[in-house]
C-alpha cells in the first residue's frame, strides 16, 4: 500500500494526550492505597493462634513453618496451643493466602502491606504478629467462616427424642451411621493437637483418617493400641481432645468421641475384636503382677501387661470388671454388653480376673504382694462424700455413687416421686438423669452458675432435654424432717455471685432471707468422693505418701515403695476414665523396669 | 558467490514478551536464513511439580503458568475438576467466571498493543497501553487481591463473591477503554508506517494451519471462523451474543486487525455478563483441601485464551494428588515451530515484530 496523507497525519492526534495525568505511578510519589482484600504480607494474631500448623501444610511453596517465638515455647504452652506460631519466607511465598483460606482460628491474616525492602536477607524470614506487632491495622485478607476451605459444622449425632429415653434405659446416642462417620472425620484437619492433651495420647488423627477412608479394621487396631476401653471412652469419655480442637475456636469440635464409638463398635464381640486386633502376645516371661481393681486403670495395666508375658491377676471386690464406669455410669449412656465384651477380649488374651475378692476381706494386702513381683493398687474413688448439713442422716437421704451402683446392680430403690440431686458434676447428673428414668420429677441443686458445673455441657443439655429442673446458686442449709425419722424435704437459699479477691473463680454468697423448702420424697447427695485404703497395712501406708487424700507416685505410677504402683482416681485428680488409662499405660512401662532392672 | 552466513543472538529477553527465550538466528545481511528457538530460561517444571501437590495447592501453581493471563489455566483445572467430580458450578459463578476471563483478555491485549507497537519502534503505545491495562489490574485487586495472579477461579466456583459497587467500576472502565481506543487507532492501526510494517509479513500459510495446530488469532487472520467460545461454548458464553471476528490476510496485519475487533466483543460480553449476572451463591465447596480426593479419570478441556484454545489434559487416579496435568498452551505451536517457520527468509528487523503477532509466550512452552 502507499503512504496516505491521512495516514501520515493521524499520528500526530496522540499529542493531544500530551497532558493527561500518569494512573500508574503519580509523581511526586504517593504510597499506593490498595484494595480491601488485598493479599500483602501476613499478619498473625498470636494470641488467637494455637500453632495446628494447618498453614505450614497447605503452603505449596513450602514457605511457611512452624517456630518457637521464644525459646521454650513449646514446652510452656497452654493445652490446646503447641506453643509454635508460623514463620513465612518472603522469598518463597506467593501470597495465594490458602494459609488463611484453612486457618482454623482465624488468627492469620494477610496485610495492605506490600513494600518490604531490606539489605538483610534473613529478615525476610518474617514471623507474623511478631515481624509486624501493629499488623493488625492493616488487616486486608482475613478468614471468614463463610467462605472457609474447612467444614465447621459437626455431623449431628442421633438421639433418642427426651420423652422416649426416660421411659427406659436404652442407650441415648445411637451412633454415626458409615456415611454420616466418614463425613465428619473428612472434616479433620489432622494437626494432632488433640493428641497431646489426651491424656493416653491416642493416635486420634490417625484413627480419624482410618475411618474417613472406610478402613474401620485399621480404626480398631490403633484405638487398641493405647486404650484398651477404647469402646468405653467412644461413649463416655470427657474428650479433652475435643475442647482443644482448633475448629471448635470458630465453629464445632471434630466428634472424636463418637468416631471412637463408630469405629469400635463394628467390633461386634470379643472375638471379632481378638480377631482384628490381632494382638502379638509375647511367651510368658515368668514374672507376676497383682492388680487392685478392675477399673479402667487396673483393666490397663493388665492388659498391656498380658500382651507382655507377664501374669497377671485382678482382684475385684464386685461381681463385674470395670470399677466406676461398670458401677458409676448409668446404662443409658454405657451399655453393660458394651462392657462385658471389652473385659472378655481383655480376658482372652491371658488377664485373669477374681471377682468378688475384697481385699483385706478376702485375700490380704501382704498375700498379694507376697505372691507378685509388683502390685498395682487402682480401687478408684467409691465413699461419697457427705454434704455436711443437718438431717443428712435422715431415711432416704442417699448418696449418688451407692444410688448408681445400685440400680447398675439392678437392685430396687425407692426415690418415690420427687427428688433433689446436690451437685453439679457428671454424677450428680447421671443420679438425675437415672432418677428421671424411674419416674421421679428431679431437681438439681447446685452452688454457683450453670457455666461454672464440672459436668460435661451435652450432659447437661441432655438433663434439660429430659425434663430436670437445674436450680443454680441454691446453697443447701438443712435436711426437713417429717417428724417420723424420714426426709420432707430441703431448705435451701439462694445466693449471689460474689467476685473473689483473690483472683479465683466467683463465689456464691448466701442472701439473707432468700430461703426456700422444696418438698421432697428422696434426696441424693453428689458433692464428691473418695478413697478406701484400710486394706493397707499401716506400716505400708505410712511409707507410701499421700497428699489430699490421693497417692503420690512418680512419673511411671511407682509409689515411695519401688514394687508397689497406684494409678487412676486414687492418683490424679481429673478423675475420668481416660486419665485413668493413661496411668495404666504408664504404669505398664513402669512396671516393666521395675522388674528387669531387679 | 555464497554470501557469508553470520549468527545472531536475539534474547532471551524481548519487547513486549513475558518471559525469557532466544532466538538463534543465521542471518545473510539482513535476511534471516535459518531460525532456531531455544528455550529452558525459565526452568519450572510445573506439571511435575503439581504430580506432588493436593488438589487444593495445584491452584496457586497453574496461574503462573501465563503472567499476562494466568485466568485461563486457573479456568481450565477448576472445569477439568469440576468434570471429573461431577461438581455443579453456580449459576453466578459461571457468569463471574467469564467477567474474569474477558477482563483478563482485555489486559492480555493491551499488553499486546504496547508489545506489537513496541517492537516495531512506536514507543507511545506500550505506555498507554500498560498505563491502560492498570485499570483492569485495579479491577482485578479489588475483586481477587492480586493484581498480577489472581488465583480467585478454583474448583465449585469462585474465591469471593464481587465486592460492592463493582459493577458500576468495571462498567466505567469499559466505556474509558471504548473510548481509548479510537487514540489507539490513531497511533498505530490507523498509522501507515505501522500498516507498511504489518502487511505482507509474517505470511502463514492458510493450507498448513490447520495441520500446524494454529489457534486463535493467528488462525482467525488466516479466516478460520475458530473459537472454543462458539465451537465449544462453556460456563455461560452460549447465552451471551458475541462475533467471531475474522481476517483473510494471514499476516501481521490481520492479527493485528483480528484482536482490535475482539477487544470491543470483549467490552460488550462483560457489558452483557454485568447485565444478566444473577444472584445466588459464587461457590459450591469443595470437601477438606486437605484429604480432598478426585476421582479416578481423566479429562481434556479447553479455554479461549487470547492467544488462542488453551488446553488441560488431567488424570487423576483417584487420589488426593493430580497423576498429571499436561498444559498446552497455544504459543507452544506459535512461538516454536511457527515462528521458525515465519522468519525463514524475514527481515531481521520483523523477528520481534512477528514473535509479538503469533503471542509469543515462553512460560506457556516451559511449564
Amino acid at each position: 500500500m502507499e503512504f496516505s496523507l491521512k495516514g501520515m497525519l493521524n499520528p500526530l492526534l496522540a499529542l493531544q494526550q500530551a497532558g493527561k495525568r500518569p494512573h500508574t505511578i503519580q509523581f511526586p510519589f504517593e504510597e499506593k492505597k490498595v484494595a480491601e482484600r488485598y493479599r500483602g504480607l501476613h499478619f498473625n494474631d498470636l494470641e488467637a493462634c494455637i500453632g495446628c500448623g494447618t498453614c505450614s501444610t497447605i503452603c505449596q511453596n513450602e514457605a511457611i513453618d512452624m517456630v518457637e517465638i521464644n525459646p521454650g515455647d513449646s514446652e510452656n504452652a497452654k493445652p490446646g496451643d503447641s506453643g509454635l506460631r508460623p514463620r513465612v519466607d518472603n522469598g518463597r511465598c506467593c501470597w495465594c493466602a490458602l494459609c488463611v483460606e484453612v486457618c482454623p482460628s482465624g488468627s492469620l491474616s494477610l496485610t495492605t502491606h506490600y513494600n518490604y525492602v531490606s539489605e538483610d536477607a534473613n529478615s525476610f524470614l518474617w514471623t507474623p504478629g511478631v515481624s509486624n506487632p501493629d499488623g493488625h491495622k492493616e488487616l486486608s485478607f482475613v478468614s471468614d467462616t463463610s467462605h472457609s476451605l474447612l467444614d465447621y459444622a459437626r455431623v449431628p449425632m442421633r438421639e433418642l427424642e427426651g420423652k422416649e429415653r426416660i421411659k427406659s434405659f436404652a442407650e441415648v446416642v445411637l451412633g454415626y451411621a458409615d456415611e454420616e462417620a466418614k463425613k465428619e472425620a473428612a472434616r479433620c484437619i489432622g494437626c494432632s493437637i488433640c493428641t497431646e492433651v489426651c491424656p493416653v495420647h491416642m493416635h486420634i488423627p490417625e484413627y480419624i483418617s482410618a475411618i474417613e477412608h472406610g478402613n474401620n479394621e485399621d480404626a480398631i487396631r490403633i484405638i487398641y493400641d493405647n486404650n484398651p476401653i477404647g469402646e468405653t471412652c467412644g461413649k463416655v469419655c470427657t474428650r479433652r481432645c475435643e475442647e482443644v480442637c482448633p475448629l471448635g475456636a470458630r465453629g464445632e469440635a471434630i466428634a472424636i468421641r463418637w468416631l471412637k464409638r463408630y469405629a469400635t463398635e463394628k467390633a461386634e464381640n470379643a472375638e471379632i475384636i481378638r480377631e482384628i486386633v490381632n494382638p502379638d502376645i509375647k511367651p510368658p516371661n515368668g514374672k507376676k503382677v497383682g492388680i487392685i481393681g478392675a477399673g479402667p486403670s487396673g483393666l490397663t495395666v493388665a492388659y498391656y501387661l498380658a500382651l507382655r508375658g507377664f501374669d497377671v491377676t485382678i482382684y475385684e471386690a464386685k461381681a463385674k470388671a470395670g470399677g466406676m464406669i461398670m458401677y458409676g455410669i448409668p446404662k443409658y449412656r454405657l451399655p453393660l454388653d458394651s462392657l462385658d465384651k471389652q473385659v472378655e477380649y481383655m480376658q482372652s488374651v491371658g488377664v485373669k480376673i477374681h471377682f468378688n475378692t475384697k481385699v483385706g476381706e478376702q485375700i490380704s494386702f501382704t498375700e498379694i504382694e507376697k505372691n507378685h513381683d509388683a502390685v498395682f493398687i487402682g480401687i478408684g474413688y467409691e465413699v461419697p462424700y457427705t454434704i455436711g448439713i443437718d438431717g443428712e442422716n435422715l431415711e432416704n437421704s442417699i448418696q449418688a455413687v451407692n444410688f448408681l451402683r445400685d440400680i447398675n446392680a439392678d437392685k430396687h430403690v425407692d426415690i418415690g416421686n420427687r427428688v433433689a440431686v446436690i451437685g453439679g458434676g457428671n454424677v450428680a447428673i447421671d443420679a438425675a438423669r437415672v432418677s428421671r428414668r424411674l419416674g421421679a420429677e428431679v431437681t438439681i441443686l447446685y452452688r454457683r452458675r450453670e457455666e461454672d458445673m464440672p459436668a460435661d455441657w451435652e450432659e447437661i443439655e441432655g438433663a434439660k432435654h429430659e425434663g430436670v429442673i437445674i436450680k443454680t446458686q441454691a446453697i443447701p442449709l438443712n435436711v426437713v424432717d417429717d417428724g417420723s425419722g424420714r426426709v420432707k424435704g430441703i431448705r435451701y437459699g439462694n445466693a449471689r455471685m460474689v467476685t473473689d479477691e483473690k483472683g479465683g473463680r466467683p463465689r456464691p454468697e448466701l442472701i439473707e432471707g432468700d430461703e426456700h423448702i422444696l418438698e421432697l420424697y428422696t434426696i441424693i447427695g453428689a458433692i464428691g468422693q473418695e478413697a478406701d485404703y484400710s486394706f493397707i497395712p499401716e506400716d505400708i501406708k505410712e511409707k507410701i505418701g499421700f497428699k489430699s487424700g490421693r497417692i503420690v507416685t512418680n512419673e511411671w505410677q511407682q509409689t515411695s515403695v519401688p514394687h508397689i504402683f497406684a494409678g487412676g482416681d486414687i492418683v490424679n485428680r481429673t478423675a475420668d476414665a481416660i486419665s485413668a488409662v493413661a496411668d495404666g499405660y504408664k504404669a505398664v512401662k513402669g512396671i516393666e523396669q521395675f522388674i528387669f532392672a531387679k | 558467490m555464497r554470501e557469508k552466513e553470520t549468527t545472531l543472538y536475539l534474547g532471551p529477553q524481548h519487547p513486549g514478551i513475558t518471559g525469557n527465550m532466544m532466538v538463534k538466528l543465521k542471518v545473510t545481511g539482513d535476511t534471516i536464513v535459518r531460525a532456531e528457538t531455544h528455550v529452558g530460561y525459565l526452568h519450572r517444571g510445573f506439571e511435575k511439580l503439581m504430580e506432588v501437590r493436593n488438589w487444593m495447592q495445584v491452584f496457586p501453581i497453574v496461574c503462573r503458568i501465563c503472567v499476562p493471563e494466568p485466568d485461563p489455566n486457573e479456568e481450565n483445572l477448576a472445569r477439568a475438576i469440576e468434570i471429573l467430580e461431577g461438581r455443579e458450578v453456580p449459576e453466578r459463578a459461571q457468569y463471574i467466571r467469564v467477567m474474569v476471563l474477558e477482563l483478563a483478555r482485555l489486559a492480555s491485549y493491551l499488553l499486546w498493543f504496547g508489545g506489537q507497537s513496541g517492537s516495531a519502534g512506536l514507543y507511545t503505545m506500550p505506555q498507554w497501553s500498560v498505563g491502560d491495562r492498570d485499570y483492569i489490574l485495579d479491577l482485578f485487586e479489588e475483586l481477587t487481591g492480586g493484581r498480577v495472579y489472581h488465583m480467585y477461579i478454583w474448583a465449585g466456583g469462585v474465591r469471593r463473591d464481587l465486592p460492592e459497587g463493582f459493577a458500576d467500576k468495571v462498567l466505567r472502565v469499559m466505556d474509558y477503554l471504548e473510548k481509548r481506543l479510537k487514540h489507539y487507532d490513531n497511533l498505530m492501526l490507523d498509522n501507515s508506517i505501522f500498516q507498511k510494517r504489518a502487511q505482507g509479513v509474517g505470511v502463514i500459510d492458510r493450507e498448513k494451519a490447520l495441520d500446524w495446530g494454529i489457534v486463535g488469532p493467528p488462525l482467525r487472520g488466516c479466516g478460520f471462523k475458530h473459537d472454543v467460545r462458539i465451537d465449544d461454548p462453556y460456563l455461560v458464553y452460549d447465552k451471551l451474543q458475541f462475533e467471531v471476528p475474522t481476517e483473510t490476510g494471514c499476516d501481521v496485519w490481520a492479527r493485528a486487525l483480528v484482536r482490535r475487533r475482539e477487544f470491543e466483543q470483549s467490552i460488550s460480553i462483560i457489558r452483557q455478563i454485568m447485565e444478566k449476572m444473577p444472584g445466588g451463591e459464587f461457590y459450591n465447596k469443595v470437601p477438606n483441601p486437605l484429604h480432598w480426593k478426585v476421582p479416578a479419570g481423566d479429562v481434556y478441556v479447553k479455554t479461549e485464551s487470547a492467544r488462542g484454545e488453551f488446553g488441560y489434559y488431567v488424570v487423576s487416579d483417584g487420589s488426593d494428588k493430580p497423576r498429571r496435568v499436561h498444559v498446552r498452551g497455544p504459543a507452544y505451536v506459535h512461538g516454536i515451530t511457527l515462528l521458525e517457520h515465519l522468519l525463514q527468509g524475514a527481515n531481521l528487523a520483523d523477528v520481534s515484530f512477528i514473535m509479538n503477532s503469533l503471542g509469543t509466550c515462553p512460560p506457556e512452552m516451559e511449564r
